[in-house]
């Protein structure tokens, strides 16, 4: 895909969520209330208006090829850019949807140990600490100073000793 | 004699132990921030503010000040080292600094950038003590149709001064004002925009969602794709004689450094410029007043001066219009003045009044903070460039799992967490075709506040729209930002026109 489809598809999926961030706008009142002022609803009803004109005028300027990304037959992403988007932004969702199953801090083991060994190539030595470290640190500072608990997931069980050391 | 009392207790405020640590701590923090390819003032506020919560907002507050300003000097550092900008406040610090570091002065380079930051700092600190109260003063006429206006006022000038594309900097402002909507309607106390009656949307999306995702998970997505994970660092040689040679080299810059100083204030001071534009506004005005200009960009110290000085100017004159009329003048004191509401401080004139210790505190720590920032800047430089030799791949893993961590602290709620990536990921996306994303930073932390002050002018009038013209205040202010939006479309148009003319003109001939 080039910048210029980019920028198409961007403006139509962008216009799109204006038409729908509209009519669920007006699930609230979008009209005036007399003696009052605007509903409830009128504030972000008439935002989502103005992105959808916003949205037009860069449909409209596209057709015309008036902005640089309009007129790019560049590709939007290489493959070895699409490659990193990929990894990184697929292994942190895994990693998110993994926190609510084992835990935010076994879910971050697993996803520093991924990130280190296989995008970055970095040796175990560099690797195990660094992926074990962290997410300690962070326990230490998030439950033990700050009093917020992290999501456990089915791990729970594992912290009880810990919590015994820090409460 | 009565700013000079308000400022001795603000600096007996910011030396007391606490707050004194945290400021070396955000000094040193903000420094490293500075320092990597990718990361700025903005991104380590965002990233941090969440850590702030251990101590009070007086220590938090002035910790994250001090990480802005580090990060102000720290830029320089990877401008000159890599030729990589720290962030887009530093880009001008490339021109000359990366060849400068391939002359073999990077060390040169490095001391002009943190005396023209220590300088640029100082007379910018001294002006904003000086001008803050009166404005504060003022700024107390202001009923919420002012409010409102001003808000309306700091919007436009995004479109007018910020020289992005404008249908698309316009949606920005829009999209981050309506996710600010989402939640509960403060009048009405209705749900509103709850997308598939998720729970998690209850309670609104926290401006720090979208300043995480855009400046941590979406701006690391952006530095990976530009450095592919790999950064080559100048080799520099390091010794003090060639310190105490750079500062003696110095004293032909001093004038540029003053006028950038001045410069780099009142440009912090507006809304959409900040930083960035008023670093390269400055490189430019020190080009166009040197006698010889042909040396800029081949590795002239004014080069680097002129640049950081402003930078650092700038970040103070964005602090302005934050504390006084709680209308960020950048996209970091847009967080910070979010992270202030978190703590139950309103910016604006009445913290003046209301909070002296809280606002002289942070005065003061500026003053300390700018001198504390300089002698370890200079002090660590070989260390700052160690660190640069860090690969990408392992700061870029760390710094997802602060963002995760970080983003899930506020609201405890892994929904965020979710948004986050979500907003970092189109964020990312949005970037890569231009759209610019401080302005929607901007809109979701003054959203809410917007909203409301329009809202209740409108229920105090009873509906009457007229107020906000009748007031004059009000008034010129809305005149003031229908100008900024017009102004540039306008431009625009002509300048169309012209290349149509031209067009059928060769056509024709």
């Amino acid at each position: 895909m080039n910048v210029r489809t980019a920028e198409l598809l961007m403006a139509i999926i962008m216009g799109v969520f204006s038409v729908y961030l509209m009519w669920k706008s007006a699930e609230l009142e979008i009209g005036w209330v007399p003696r009052e002022g605007p509903g409830g609803g009128a504030w972000p009803f008439w935002l989502s208006a103005g992105m959808l004109i916003c949205c037009a005028a860069t449909l409209f300027r596209w057709f015309r090829r008036s902005t640089p990304q309009s007129r790019s037959s560049e590709r939007f992403m290489d493959r070895k850019t699409w490659q990193i988007f990929a990894i990184t932004a697929g292994s942190l969702a895994v990693t998110l949807a993994l926190v609510h199953v084992i835990g935010m801090y076994f879910a971050l083991i697993l996803f520093l140990l991924f990130y280190l060994r296989v995008v970055g190539a970095h040796s175990w030595k560099v690797v195990v600490p660094i992926s074990v470290l962290l997410p300690v640190t962070a326990f230490f500072f998030f439950e033990g100073l700050l009093k917020i608990i992290l999501p456990k997931g089915y791990s729970e069980p594992l912290f009880y000793p810990l919590y015994r050391l820090i409460y | 004699m009565e700013i000079l009392d308000l400022l001795l207790a603000g600096f007996a405020e910011a030396a007391t132990p606490q707050n004194l640590l945290m400021m070396v701590l955000g000094c040193v923090i903000g420094l490293f921030v500075g320092a990597m390819p990718g990361l700025g003032s903005v991104n380590g506020v965002a990233i941090l503010l969440p850590i702030t919560f251990l101590v009070p907002p007086n220590a938090a507050i002035i910790f994250l000040a001090a990480v802005y300003y580090g990060a102000m000097y720290g830029g320089a550092i990877s401008s000159v080292m890599l030729g990589i900008p720290g962030a887009s406040t530093a880009v001008a610090t490339v021109f000359d600094g990366r060849p400068l570091a391939m002359q073999g002065k990077a060390d040169y380079a490095l001391v002009a950038a943190a005396v023209g930051s220590f300088i640029g700092g100082t007379i910018s600190v001294i002006l904003f003590t000086l001008f803050a109260p009166p404005l504060a003063e003022f700024a107390l006429k202001f009923g919420p149709a002012e409010e409102f206006a001003l808000m309306m006022l700091a919007f436009a000038t995004f479109v007018g001064l910020g020289g992005d594309d404008i249908p698309k900097t316009l949606f920005s402002i829009c999209i981050g004002l309506v996710l600010a909507a989402v939640g509960l309607d403060e009048i009405s106390g209705q749900p509103r925009l709850i997308f598939g009656d998720i729970t998690g949307f209850y309670h609104g999306i926290n401006f720090l969602v979208l300043a995480i995702g855009i400046y941590g998970i979406g701006e690391m997505l952006w530095t990976l794709e530009i450095t592919r994970g790999d950064v080559q660092v100048s080799q520099a040689a390091f010794g003090l004689h060639r310190i105490v040679d750079a500062f003696k080299q110095l004293k032909d810059s001093i004038l540029t450094i003053i006028s950038s100083s001045f410069l780099g204030y009142f440009v912090g001071i507006l809304p959409a410029a900040g930083a960035t534009p008023a670093s390269l506004m400055a490189y430019g005005l020190a080009k166009s007043l040197s006698n010889t200009p042909e040396e800029f960009g081949k590795g002239k110290l004014s080069g680097v001066a002129a640049p950081e000085t402003a930078n650092n100017a700038a970040s103070t004159g964005s602090m302005l219009p934050m504390l006084t009329l709680g209308i960020p003048g950048s996209p970091t004191t847009a967080i910070l003045l979010g992270g202030m509401i978190i703590w139950g401080l309103r910016p604006g004139p009445l913290l003046f009044e209301n909070h002296p210790d809280f606002v002289w505190g942070l005065i003061g720590s500026l003053y300390l903070a700018n001198f504390f920032t300089v002698i370890i800047n200079i002090a660590f430089i070989p260390a700052f460039v160690a660190v640069l030799r860090l690969p990408f791949t392992i700061l870029a893993p760390v710094i997802f799992v602060l963002c995760i961590v970080g983003g899930y602290a506020p609201t405890q709620d892994m929904h965020d967490v979710w948004l986050i990536l979500l907003f970092g990921v189109v964020g990312y996306l949005m970037r890569k075709l231009d759209y610019p994303v401080a302005p929607a930073v901007l809109a979701i932390v003054l959203g809410p506040l917007a909203e409301r002050a329009f809202r209740q002018t409108l229920v105090g009038e009873r509906g009457d729209v007229t107020v906000f013209i009748e007031r004059p205040l009000s008034a010129t202010f809305l005149v003031l930002a229908v100008i900024l939006t017009i102004v540039p479309i306008v431009k625009m148009a002509r300048i169309r026109a012209r290349q149509r003319r031209a067009a059928e003109a060769s056509g024709g001939s």
